[in-house]
């Protein structure tokens, strides 16, 4: 009591007069950087999650061939979430004479819960949102369907026993579906109208789809509900089996966010450690006076300790306040250059992990210091020169070195991942410790012949040898750091453009039969469509893994496991497509062709958990065929290209019969082109993605807007750390500076040394980042973000050019005061 | 006559290690001082006279022999033993003042009584505050007050605690001639009245003439 009452008082009155304003603002800016970028990763990572709950029109759905239990729904009302019934069916749809299998969706009224209906008012047109779900007695049948039946708004369509009007035609719906599967053409109709049509009759092929949505919370609640109520044959997808494209995009944009968070907080420890450092070094004389009052090891350290943590409470409080206005402005900044208009409130939980976080800074990076102080001898009231005794090793590192592992751990759980990282930053720490003592040495040797203010500045890091070093690490990892994420912004957002340009194909065909395979593409190209490979596809179904029943194994495994079950798509290639990369294994050469081999997508072997050499069975069109694992693929899905999870060599699968597929980009206004495309080959089925493009790139360009807001915040960040920095050794200069300008140096001499040392040091520290940020970003893109690297010299001139710059600037302003100050006022203090 | 020794030191040795070898700064050094003495420790610069005010007051520890502080061996305790003894039993009055800035002049003299536990700091603490002349000023931040004042809010949180030994180093050494000269007069007005025992290192030679009694040291001992 008697601590924190000592502790409160002497706050209050430093804080006042600015004893402990250093600290405290390093601290806050350090929990607003934190929370700032904590509120704006949750955020956008919830925009994210809604863009990808778009694609299933719902954030959970159930699936089943049978009726859904009525249960589901009352527990899905009780819990307050919103619930919607989509029926989904194959039916023949007839205009007049002209038919067509249609895949129908009988919708309730609330569909879809996430993303947005298009409707148009013709076929191919563009889409615009539509108000609700097709009245009784209407339907909104896709471009496809009607184009092949010849109708158009106000035909009536028969659709099993109803006949029911078309009012609108479908452009898109957000879960149209991703997969080839589900490419028969589209309508919607409202599920009153069901009955009437008498299509669902015993045995007949009908998915019944129940959607739900809510708070995440609640969500989370019932997904786990749902999973212990439902029946074996039904199926729950939820946003992390959204499509490859869309999962690609946001795990790619996760893990970035989460890199530049870490640095943050990295960065927010190297200024929190230099600013206890400050504090220790300021209270060492109070302590020694308070031991020889009579206080005790335990009561100065407790004053310490209750002092940071009530600076800990107000910068927590401030910092987040801060960071949530900075985040807020931001983004209401940049709202208006990107398609954001829906983001989702920020969750309250970056508050807590900001101040746990602050905490945890302060236990690892102030505590040593702290404890440290509390040892300061009371012989120090009479001798000034006793500090206290050197500190243990152990002691000074070991809790700064437990809290970043742990700050490691918590952002990439993965251990190798973790490791990796740790490596190399415990690598780059100890380059740069070298590279500090190197220069120290240096700067001794150079001394002799350089002008007296250089030689003042330059020794001035030679003889702060220790204070040196620790500075030229914590600027050089935070220059690093911030020319790290400059390079990884510019290889994301290259890759992101060189990966989704403009023309990318919007138009997927397939069902294409090989006798009209050349026709088709000559077509394509006749109607100025930029054309992709053509593939071969086969279904197929496979049916045991290394000799066990793939229902036998299924039974087995208690989750979702649908690719075991699901009929496949395959196909051939003798040649390795450019999108595609060996990660284990070998692609075979032509004396493979013929082999009973096979090449897996990542995504397929990891559901099945499957390796090389494994046996695979399928059963292509009641024939069985074994093939043996031979090598293991990585796609990148996004280029959209045709692209298959399963692939066989030449000369396996000719001589089952199938058809063929390609993709293909079509200028916009080609409305016509393909309606004629789809008169002149019937059977050839279109997949028209331009509305799933709009979908990944609104994600995209909220993750590249985050990227951005959260490089702001780090730079910010690594603008503390100088800050705290140059203030760490300022009671040190402002001495010197007076006993120079005592011994007549001029003011210009004095300020011509502080540039010089602070210049000398931060072109070192930018040289040795640039270094480290190359190294890194080569690691960081081509094994982790998975995209290709490209070496530039522009992060070196920035490193050594930025780094003189900003630390000359930053030292300049930080110890201005402290040169203009009159030498008398300095040594009488 | 042990028991009215209220400090008694004893072959006193303190040496420490320096480039050139091991120097001896205080070499057996022996002491007695009773109740209520005055004690001027003079010398030249460098003749151990801190050195052997720390070791006195359990500021630090001797390389050989002991220190009694009535009765009470100051090198068998530790140094958090040390640190509540001096709470209870030793003030001090320095060259440099030694007031902890962020604290006010009223909260610097409550200080030793807060870590000491006793109650009524303020109320005493005012009342030392004024009889050192400085009862207007209780408010006043220590680079507020000149610097006879801040060395009054020095002497009144010395002696705001009654301690059993007063140990002073240099107390006017800081201050002008006429201010040190008043500093010095408010000193001893303040021990005569609390009967304090005054261990004084001083180079001010009037100051050393007020004490009862003057031990010169030079190289270490005590002559």
């Amino acid at each position: 009591m008697k601590a924190l009452r000592l502790a409160l008082r002497t706050l209050a009155r430093e804080w006042r007069s600015g004893e402990l304003g250093v600290l405290l603002l390093a601290l806050t800016v350090a929990v607003a950087a934190l929370t700032g970028v904590g509120f704006l990763v949750s955020r956008i990572s919830a925009a994210v999650a809604l863009q990808a709950s778009a694609v299933l029109a719902a954030d959970i759905r159930l699936g089943s061939p049978q009726p859904l239990p009525e249960a589901y729904f009352t527990e899905a009302a009780r819990r307050g979430l919103r619930c919607a019934r989509s029926t989904n069916l194959l039916s023949v749809v007839f205009n007049g004479e002209a038919s067509q299998l249609t895949n129908v969706a009988a919708v309730s009224a609330g569909y879809p819960l996430r993303g947005r209906v298009l409707v148009a008012g013709e076929p191919f047109a563009r889409g615009s949102p539509a108000a609700g779900i097709p009245a009784p007695g209407e339907a909104w049948p896709g471009s496809k369907l009607l184009a092949a039946v010849g109708g158009q708004v106000g035909s009536q369509l028969s659709i099993g026993a109803a006949s029911l009007r078309v009012t609108r035609v479908l452009i898109a719906r957000p879960d149209q579906g991703g997969t080839f599967a589900e490419l028969a053409p589209n309508l919607i109709m409202n599920a009153a109208d069901l009955p009437a049509t008498r299509l669902i009759q015993p045995g007949s092929r009908v998915s019944y789809g129940a959607l739900f949505a809510g708070e995440r919370t609640r969500i989370d609640a019932f997904k786990a509900w749902l999973i212990a109520h439902k029946g074996p044959g039904e199926r729950l997808r939820d946003i992390t089996e959204a499509s490859p494209q869309i999962r690609n995009a946001v795990e790619r944009a996760g893990r970035f966010l989460s890199l530049a968070s870490l640095v943050s907080v990295l960065l927010c420890a190297i200024a929190v450690a230099m600013t206890a450092r400050r504090y220790v070094h300021r209270h060492l004389d109070a302590v020694a006076l308070l031991k020889t009052l009579g206080a005790t090891r335990a009561f100065t350290l407790a004053v310490s300790v209750l002092q940071l943590l009530s600076l800990a409470l107000l910068a927590a409080v401030a910092g987040a306040a801060l960071g949530f206005l900075a985040q807020e402005w931001l983004l209401r900044t940049i709202r208006g250059l990107l398609a954001v208009t829906d983001l989702p409130a920020a969750s309250l939980s970056p508050l807590a992990i900001g101040f746990v976080t602050a905490i945890a800074l302060l236990a690892g990076f102030a505590l040593p210091p702290l404890l440290q102080l509390a040892r300061v001898p009371a012989l120090r009231v009479l001798r000034r020169d006793v500090g206290p005794p050197p500190p243990l090793v152990l002691l000074a590192f070991g809790p700064a070195i437990a809290v970043v592992l742990l700050l490691i751990y918590w952002v990439v759980p993965e251990r190798k991942l973790f490791l990796s990282f740790t490596a190399a930053l415990a690598a780059f720490v100890l380059v740069l410790t070298l590279a500090g003592l190197l220069l120290v040495y240096l700067a001794g040797r150079l001394r002799g012949r350089v002008g007296v203010a250089w030689r003042f500045g330059v020794a001035n890091l030679s003889r702060r040898r220790a204070e040196s070093v620790v500075q030229l690490v914590a600027f050089g990892t935070g220059i690093m750091v911030l020319l790290l994420l400059g390079i990884l912004r510019d290889d994301l957002n290259g890759d992101w453009q060189r990966t989704l340009p403009p023309n990318l194909p919007n138009y997927f065909f397939i069902n294409i039969p090989p006798a009209v395979r050349g026709d088709f593409v000559r077509a394509l190209q006749a109607q100025g469509a930029r054309t992709t490979r053509v593939l071969p596809m086969i279904r197929g179904r496979l049916t045991s893994i290394n000799g066990h029943a793939v229902e036998s194994l299924r039974a087995a495994r208690t989750g979702e496991d649908s690719f075991a079950t699901r009929e496949q798509n395959l196909t051939w290639a003798s040649e390795l497509a450019a999108d595609n990369r060996i990660i284990a294994g070998r692609w075979w050469t032509a004396e493979d062709f013929g082999k009973p081999l096979v090449s897996l997508a990542t995504e397929f072997q990891e559901s099945l958990g499957l390796r090389l050499g494994d046996r695979l069975s399928f059963d292509i069109a009641g024939e069985a065929l074994e093939v043996t694992v031979a090598s293991i693929r990585k796609v990148k899905w996004d280029t959209f290209q045709p692209n298959f999870f399963i692939v066989f060599p030449p000369g396996v699968l000719e001589g089952a019969a199938g058809t063929y597929m390609t993709s293909a980009y079509f200028t916009p206004g080609s409305a016509r082109s393909l309606a004629q495309l789809v008169r002149r080959f019937p059977s050839v089925s279109i997949f028209d993605i331009d509305e799933l493009l709009t979908q990944v790139r609104g994600v995209l360009d909220k993750a590249a807007f985050a990227v951005q807001s959260v490089f702001v915040f780090t730079l910010f960040a690594g603008l503390t750390v100088l800050l705290a920095a140059v203030q760490s050794s300022r009671d040190e200069r402002r001495y010197e500076s007076a006993m120079l300008r005592t011994l007549g140096a001029s003011r210009r001499t004095v300020v011509q040394g502080v540039l010089a040392e602070f210049a000398t040091l931060g072109s070192l520290s930018g040289l040795l980042a640039a270094v480290g940020a190359s190294v890194g970003a080569y690691f960081l893109t081509t094994q982790w973000l998975d995209l290709r690297y490209a070496f530039g010299l522009m992060p070196w001139v920035e490193g050594v050019a930025g780094g003189a710059l900003l630390m000359a600037a930053g030292g300049w302003l930080a110890t201005r005061s402290v040169v203009n100050q009159p030498p008398l006022t300095t040594l009488r203090a | 006559m042990i028991r009215n020794r209220v400090l008694q030191a004893e072959n006193l040795c303190k040496q420490v290690s320096s480039p050139e070898g091991s120097l001896t700064i205080v070499d057996e050094v022996s002491l007695g001082i009773l109740a209520g003495e005055s004690v001027a420790v003079t010398g030249p610069s460098g003749a151990g006279k801190s050195t052997l005010l720390a070791l006195l007051a359990g500021l630090d520890v001797p390389t050989r022999g002991r220190v009694l502080l009535e009765g009470q061996d100051l090198t068998q305790l530790d140094e958090d033993g040390r640190a509540r003894l001096r709470a209870q039993r030793v003030g001090f009055v320095f060259q440099s003042f030694h007031l902890i800035p962020a604290l006010t002049a009223l909260e610097n003299v409550m200080l030793p009584l807060e870590l000491a536990g006793r109650g009524d700091a303020r109320r005493a603490a005012a009342e030392t505050l004024r009889r050192v002349g400085l009862g207007e000023r209780t408010g006043h931040y220590p680079r507020q007050l000149s610097g006879g004042e801040q060395q009054r809010v020095a002497l009144a949180r010395a002696f705001v605690t009654q301690p059993a030994v007063l140990f002073a180093d240099e107390p006017t050494g800081n201050l002008d001639t006429v201010t040190g000269a008043r500093v010095g007069e408010l000193l001893f007005e303040l021990n005569a009245n609390a009967h304090t025992t005054l261990v004084l290192v001083t180079h001010d030679r009037e100051l050393a003439a007020r004490c009862a009694r003057m031990v010169q040291m030079e190289a270490g001992r005590v002559l």
